[in-house]
């Protein structure tokens, strides 16, 4: 249960948004809508714990994030603007660091989701030479990886083509379906069939 | 406690004090320099020439003080989130460097009649000049951090591994002075100091430090209008004066 | 944290993988360390007495600029490509990480000037007797450059300027580590005891290793923020 209880973020000197607050429960996505520059990074980045409010909380379970800190880390998978993905690395290797750096140590998954995801070509050359829409794929594929409960999005379905967005769709209602919770911004409306509560909100 | 931490409180009451404290700090150096230069009796080692050390060991002394100060500062602005900390903290470096600066100047006008050269690598003077870069790393930082916070909180990390280095600096420096200075460079100290001195030296040290918190308000004034320019009471104030 | 050691020994080859598939990154510095030394020759002349009296601090003071001009390949890279993002959003200590990353880079950083100073000790003529006493100085005092360069390459991140910043920022506090290190060389060939000058390079690594990596992690923190 992910709770925002009055924040309120500065870019700067710049007031972005205040007295902003919702609660996500599991099998929830919340979408998160603005105009460019109204916040939806900030925001993001602020749930995730990457950067710090100028007043009210971020909860997990009722507990602050800041006082959870490594604890509430091990339950959420990040994929901001930019992909994360080291150049010189082979999807593979990323993808390991990734799963290292996130506890698990469930290993034989990588390949299965670069082979879901379309990236099974590309299994030993560096990731430099994917192009932009492999790369976000890639990037994408740290959330199969990881297998955490909490998926905070900036973006996700940028860069890519119809059928990928077709497949990320798919693979975050599944997501959902099995209990897990997502936050994410997005230019696209989503759109889909599915059981889980779909909530909008909008950042102005 | 809160109302002290109010940028808008602080913006008025630094405004009454300041000129008080402006006035104090005239009397303070007229009165220090009245007597360094006249009451103080020459000293015969060095003439009239050490009297440079009145302004001299203050401006030392006050630099150190200042970026303990700033340290100081910055450490309450990361713990405590205080944003007058955050301001203090900024206000206080380019102060803090001109004393160092201001002793380094001075510590070389006073080495010139003692060593013949403008400058030599003193144990004082070299960790005093390391002082001085350390102060311009901490501005340099502060000038390339745009978000106000970020700039803040950064520089507060930097003085703080600043201010625990300076002793192991002072240190260093003085063991390596001890090893290279040639014997024909005497040490730049005070000379034995007569009680007649310490009046003076004193009441320099002390005219500084009133004038650095003069100085500071008034910056500090400067700093809370330019950080506060969004908020209701300063866009009034600036309304109403215009 | 079960996989913590395995986290750590991890992160360690993911940087010596990257780095060394980028060798002009690791190269780059230790050419500069060497063409900094030939210098002096060049600029104060070939005296062999003049050239063994500087070689200590030229040698120190070169380790110095190299070490600092390697510094932005510890964090640039990474902020830049979303990598350090993921590390700090880990759920491992960032003081512990810090702390790889920066052993990761000295082993390919510090550890070949140390490697090599013999080389350039024999260039600058230093005393066949001095030249261990340059390695172990080396050997203790490079893992401090790097540590403290952390701190200001954490500081620094992202900010335009950033080498020329690292260097005002870092400089004045290595000037310890440069008078003892340089100070044990020159001891020996005058036939000092070095014990102390060991010994306190010896604490300062010790203080570094312990409070750098937090202060670091502190600074990549502010600074993602």
């Amino acid at each position: 249960m992910l709770e925002a209880v009055d924040l309120e973020c500065v870019r700067g000197d710049r007031p972005l948004f205040s007295h902003f607050s919702f609660g996500l429960a599991p099998g929830e996505l919340l979408h998160v809508r603005g105009r460019n520059g109204s916040g939806k990074t900030t925001l993001l980045r602020t749930l995730c714990g990457l950067t710090h409010p100028a007043a009210g909380a971020v909860r997990w379970n009722g507990a602050d994030i800041n006082a959870l800190g490594d604890e509430y880390r091990d339950q959420l998978s990040y994929i901001g603007h930019s992909n994360g993905i080291q150049g010189e690395l082979t999807p593979e290797e990323n993808l390991r660091v990734d799963v290292t750096l996130s506890g698990n140590s469930d290993a034989e998954i990588i390949r299965a989701t670069l082979e879901r995801l379309g990236l099974a070509p590309y299994l030993h050359f560096p990731s430099k030479v994917l192009s932009q829409g492999q790369k976000r794929r890639l990037a994408l594929a740290r959330l199969f990886v990881q297998k955490k409960s909490l998926w905070i999005l900036d973006e996700p379905l940028s860069a890519l083509d119809v059928s990928s967005v077709a497949l990320m769709t798919e693979l975050l209602v599944d997501h959902l379906e099995r209990g897990g919770m997502i936050v994410m911004t997005s230019h696209q409306e989503i759109e889909v069939e599915t059981k889980s509560v779909l909530k909008t909100i909008k950042l102005d | 406690m809160h109302k002290y931490a109010s940028p808008k409180f602080f913006y008025s009451l630094a405004g009454q004090l300041t000129p008080w404290l402006a006035a104090l700090t005239a009397v303070l150096l007229l009165a220090g320099l009245y007597f360094g230069l006249f009451v103080a009796p020459p000293d015969y080692q060095q003439g009239e020439s050490y009297r440079i050390m009145f302004i001299h060991v203050p401006a030392a002394w006050m630099s150190m003080f200042v970026y303990v100060l700033m340290a100081g500062a910055g450490a309450v602005a990361l713990v405590w989130n205080i944003k007058l900390a955050e301001m203090f903290a900024a206000c206080c470096a380019p102060i803090g460097a001109s004393f160092t600066f201001l002793a380094l100047v001075t510590g070389s006008l006073w080495g010139k009649p003692m060593w013949g050269a403008w400058w030599a690598w003193d144990a004082r003077l070299t960790s005093e000049l390391i002082l001085f870069f350390l102060y311009i790393g901490y501005m340099a930082l502060q000038a390339s951090i745009d978000d106000p916070r970020r700039a803040a909180r950064a520089s507060a990390i930097l003085a703080l591994v600043g201010v625990v280095n300076i002793p192991v600096i002072h240190f260093s420096v003085n063991w390596w002075n001890t090893l290279h200075q040639p014997a024909s460079v005497s040490r730049m100290g005070a000379p034995t100091i007569a009680p007649i001195m310490l009046v003076p030296l004193l009441l320099m040290a002390l005219a500084f430090t009133i004038y650095f918190f003069t100085v500071v308000l008034m910056r500090m004034r400067n700093e809370i209008l330019e950080r506060e320019r969004h908020t209701g009471w300063v866009a009034e104030m600036l309304n109403s004066e215009s | 944290m079960p996989n913590l050691l395995k986290a750590v020994a991890f992160l360690f080859r993911r940087d010596l993988t990257v780095a060394l598939r980028r060798s002009t990154d690791i190269l780059t510095p230790l050419v500069f360390f060497v063409i900094v030394v030939s210098l002096f020759p060049l600029g104060l002349g070939a005296d062999p007495a003049v050239l063994r009296t500087i070689a200590p601090g030229v040698i120190w003071v070169a380790a110095l600029l190299a070490t600092m001009l390697s510094l932005n390949r510890l964090f640039a890279n990474d902020h830049a490509d979303g990598t350090l993002e993921q590390m700090a959003l880990a759920p491992y200590p960032l003081t512990l990480l810090v702390f790889t990353k920066v052993a990761a880079h000295w082993a390919l950083t510090g550890l070949p000037l140390v490697l090599i100073s013999p080389l350039l000790a024999v260039q600058m003529n230093l005393a066949d007797s001095a030249i261990g006493t340059l390695v172990l100085s080396l050997l203790l005092g490079t893992p401090v450059l790097s540590l403290l360069g952390a701190v200001g390459a954490a500081l620094t991140l992202g900010l335009r300027g950033g080498g020329v910043l690292v260097s005002l920022l870092v400089l004045p506090l290595y000037t310890p580590v440069l008078i003892f290190g340089a100070g044990a060389v020159s001891g020996v060939v005058t036939g000092l005891d070095i014990e102390a000058q060991f010994s306190l390079l010896g604490a300062f690594l010790a203080l570094a290793v312990t409070f750098a990596p937090w202060a670091a992690a502190a600074a990549l923190r502010v600074s993602l923020d």
